[in-house]
């Protein structure tokens, strides 16, 4: 007989709200259905309904965390459609900031998991080693989340040269603690019995959901963007793509803690080797076309399509979260696990569900069951009843 | 009259009131020493008692199809045995008659919390509470096997043999604490694991695991009964170690400058218990009830066989 346990839509452990049921038979998982859609934001829609320079804002939006990835892809988008290279010195800003947004992101991550394994001060810890990183991306751009940084054919401010050993200080500092946190989870015995070997991922399921990111390179697939379709400065550093074949969440814990040293690395270089001259190739106007541009975000690619029609307005802004290919892969990693590890198996692949939402449009007739304006006005009268009510 | 004092004695000292207050300043101590551990500030003293007087004061919801008796009488009685030990070992510590055999009564009482937490959450009819329950009901197989074992360690030592608790500190007394003895020093340390099961705490906190099953045991209770819930831990968290000084560690002296002594030795057990608790994560059911009948019930065994041959 099998039990169902709700997890969400309000749950303490995730911090957005979405529905898992479990069907459990004891404490044994047997089988699992997600169920997302509660915070759908129509970014899509608003996207075509804004300039192109107020898309990349619009973008940044989508996730606090990815806030770089996002725009930086869509900036390539553009890119691609004007057909113009970023200057040197825009290539080599973009990518420090993008690696500074991996190490918090990883780094928030990590203190995440303890949180979720009831181990408080890997998460208080972890999360403390995070907080100069944020100073180091409010030190270059302004702003510690959103920030207002890539532009179209650049980046959007210069950076003065006086703050750059004080960034490579935080990245040494960070570099250290991190040797620490490696040390200290990877030789604990009781963190590794409840890691090692839960949830196993296999590389052809990977392979079959497609998975992206730390996830699929914690199954032994060896992909990443950065490497694979070369943008921004990654060609011209020495870094490594960290792969581990066991698919279990030790291994991906492993493929986060080890990408968070080879960012360091890649920061350090990239500082070293920054170019002087411009810092954005100025872009007049987009033409009618299309184009595409993807980047390896913290959690797996990130993919933003645009279609221009010649306007000041993109017509079509597809763009593609990595935990939209990442949370399928609960399923078959759950199954036959304990509800305990069922959390943990959930949130190792770093879910962030607000980037993922979509809705579906269902009406067998074929004609759009709701537009973007009935919506709206849904939403009006709505809004209008309650403060009736209130 | 006599039977008054008792009564007194039960609700204000040494038992209830007294436990509760001492229980909610140590649970500030446990909250104030995990905060340093983890960089931050911790809160003020009074917050314990903050936290329960909001609680009394909000109302009490008993879910739709919940057993409304078993549901808020099983706090009660796992609120009144936790004092009544208390009680009890007060009492003994400062010379009061005991009874033949209190120390079984001892263990029999500081079992009876965790029965209580599992009728109530059972009786909630929550499908997270029963998977609570029934990881609590697995725990409490687990952990106390080892720790019978290793409180007849004492007993053993003890010449002669006696399961009443004042005969065991007056051979303390007069023969130096039991804690001197390599058997009994296994022992305490297997005491102390059972304790941080018994108390709920990391790595043992799966009945609760808030980021699993959302507390599990006591996702229903709201308002006073969960304050008599929470309180019932606090005054856990101070009659455990008690427990533990009064059978291995030479009792509590509550005279002169050993009024101080017992506060230290209260304060290092309860740090080790909170270290322990800052320094792991949460263990799997499966996994605890292997530690459990596993290395410490060895450990225990050992203990017990060293102190059969006089060490």
């Amino acid at each position: 007989m099998s039990t169902i346990i709700p997890i969400g839509p309000f749950h303490p452990v995730l911090e957005e709200p979405e529905y898992i049921q479990l069907y459990v038979n004891g404490e044994t998982v047997e089988s699992a259905d997600i169920d997302l859609g509660r915070i759908h934001r129509g970014m899509e829609l608003l996207a075509q309904e804004k300039t192109f320079d107020q898309d990349i804002f619009l973008v940044e939006r989508i996730c606090g965390i990815c806030s770089a990835s996002h725009s930086w892809a869509a900036s390539l988008a553009i890119e691609d459609i004007v057909g113009v290279t970023p200057p040197d010195r825009a290539r080599y800003l973009r990518t420090i900031v993008h690696e500074l947004e991996r190490l918090h992101s990883h780094m928030l991550w990590v203190g995440l998991a303890g949180h979720i394994l009831g181990y408080w001060t890997v998460f208080m810890w972890g999360w403390k080693y995070r907080e100069p990183v944020l100073d180091a991306l409010e030190m270059i751009t302004g702003n510690r989340q959103h920030y207002a940084w890539y532009k179209a054919g650049g980046v959007r401010r210069d950076v003065a040269d006086e703050i750059w050993p004080e960034i490579l200080k935080i990245i040494d500092e960070f570099d250290k603690n991190t040797d620490m946190l490696i040390g200290a989870i990877l030789d604990d015995p009781v963190i590794l019995s409840r890691l090692k070997g839960v949830g196993i991922l296999t590389k052809e399921d990977a392979i079959h959901y497609g998975c992206l990111g730390p996830t699929a390179r914690g199954s032994g697939v060896d992909i990443d963007v950065r490497r694979d379709d070369d943008y921004g400065a990654y060609s011209e550093v020495d870094w490594d793509v960290i792969v581990q074949p066991d698919g279990d969440c030790l291994a991906v814990s492993v493929v986060r803690l080890l990408e968070m040293k080879e960012a360091c690395k890649i920061i350090k270089q990239c500082i070293e080797k920054l170019p002087g001259g411009p810092i954005v190739t100025e872009i007049r106007d987009i033409p009618r076309g299309e184009g595409v541009g993807h980047i390896e975000a913290p959690r797996g690619e990130s993919f933003h399509y645009i279609r221009s029609n010649g306007t000041n307005m993109p017509e079509r802004h597809k763009m593609r979260a990595p935990t939209f290919l990442n949370i399928p892969s609960f399923r078959p990693r759950v199954k036959g696990e304990t509800i305990s590890d069922a959390v943990l198996i959930f949130a190792v692949i770093d879910p962030c569900y607000s980037c993922t939402e979509r809705m579906a449009v269902l009406d067998p007739s074929g004609k759009p069951f709701m537009t973007g304006q009935d919506l709206i006005k849904l939403s009006h009268e709505k809004t209008e009843k309650l403060r009736r009510e209130f | 009259m006599a039977s008054l004092g008792l009564v007194l004695n039960f609700l204000v000292f040494p038992g209830l009131l007294f436990t509760a207050v001492i229980g909610l300043l140590t649970q500030w101590v446990d909250r104030k020493v995990s905060a340093r551990v983890q960089w931050r500030v911790g809160p003020p003293w009074f917050q314990p008692f903050a936290d329960i007087l909001k609680l009394i004061g909000k109302e009490i919801i008993i879910p739709e199809g919940a057993r409304r008796t078993g549901f808020l009488l099983a706090p009660m009685a796992g609120l009144a045995a936790v004092g009544v030990v208390s009680t009890v070992l007060w009492l003994a510590n400062m010379g009061g008659d005991g009874f033949v055999g209190d120390l079984i009564g001892v263990i029999y009482l500081l079992t009876i919390p965790s029965l209580a937490i599992i009728i109530g959450a059972s009786a909630s009819s929550n499908p997270l509470a029963s998977v609570g329950a029934s990881r609590e009901m697995k725990l409490v197989l687990a952990y106390e096997l080892p720790f019978v074992i290793a409180i007849f360690t004492a007993v053993t030592k003890v010449s002669p043999m006696t399961l009443r608790l004042d005969g065991i500190l007056d051979y303390q007394a007069a023969n130096g604490v039991l804690l001197g003895n390599p058997s009994c020093i296994i022992a305490f340390i297997v005491v102390i694991l059972c304790a941080q099961a018994k108390l709920t705490y990391t790595p043992f906190d799966i009945p609760e695991a808030e980021t699993e099953i959302m507390d599990g045991t006591h996702i229903e209770y709201s308002g006073a009964a969960l304050a008599v819930v929470k309180l019932s831990q606090a005054m856990m968290l101070f009659t455990l170690p008690v427990f533990f000084i009064t059978l291995f560690w030479g009792g509590l002296v509550l005279t002169g400058w050993g009024i101080l002594y017992t506060i230290v030795k209260y304060l290092i057990i309860i740090t080790i218990i909170v270290l322990i608790k800052n320094t792991n994560p949460r263990v799997r059911i499966d996994q605890a009830v292997r530690f459990f009948w596993g290395p410490v019930t060895v450990l225990a065994i050992i203990g017990m066989v060293l102190a059969i041959v006089g060490l």
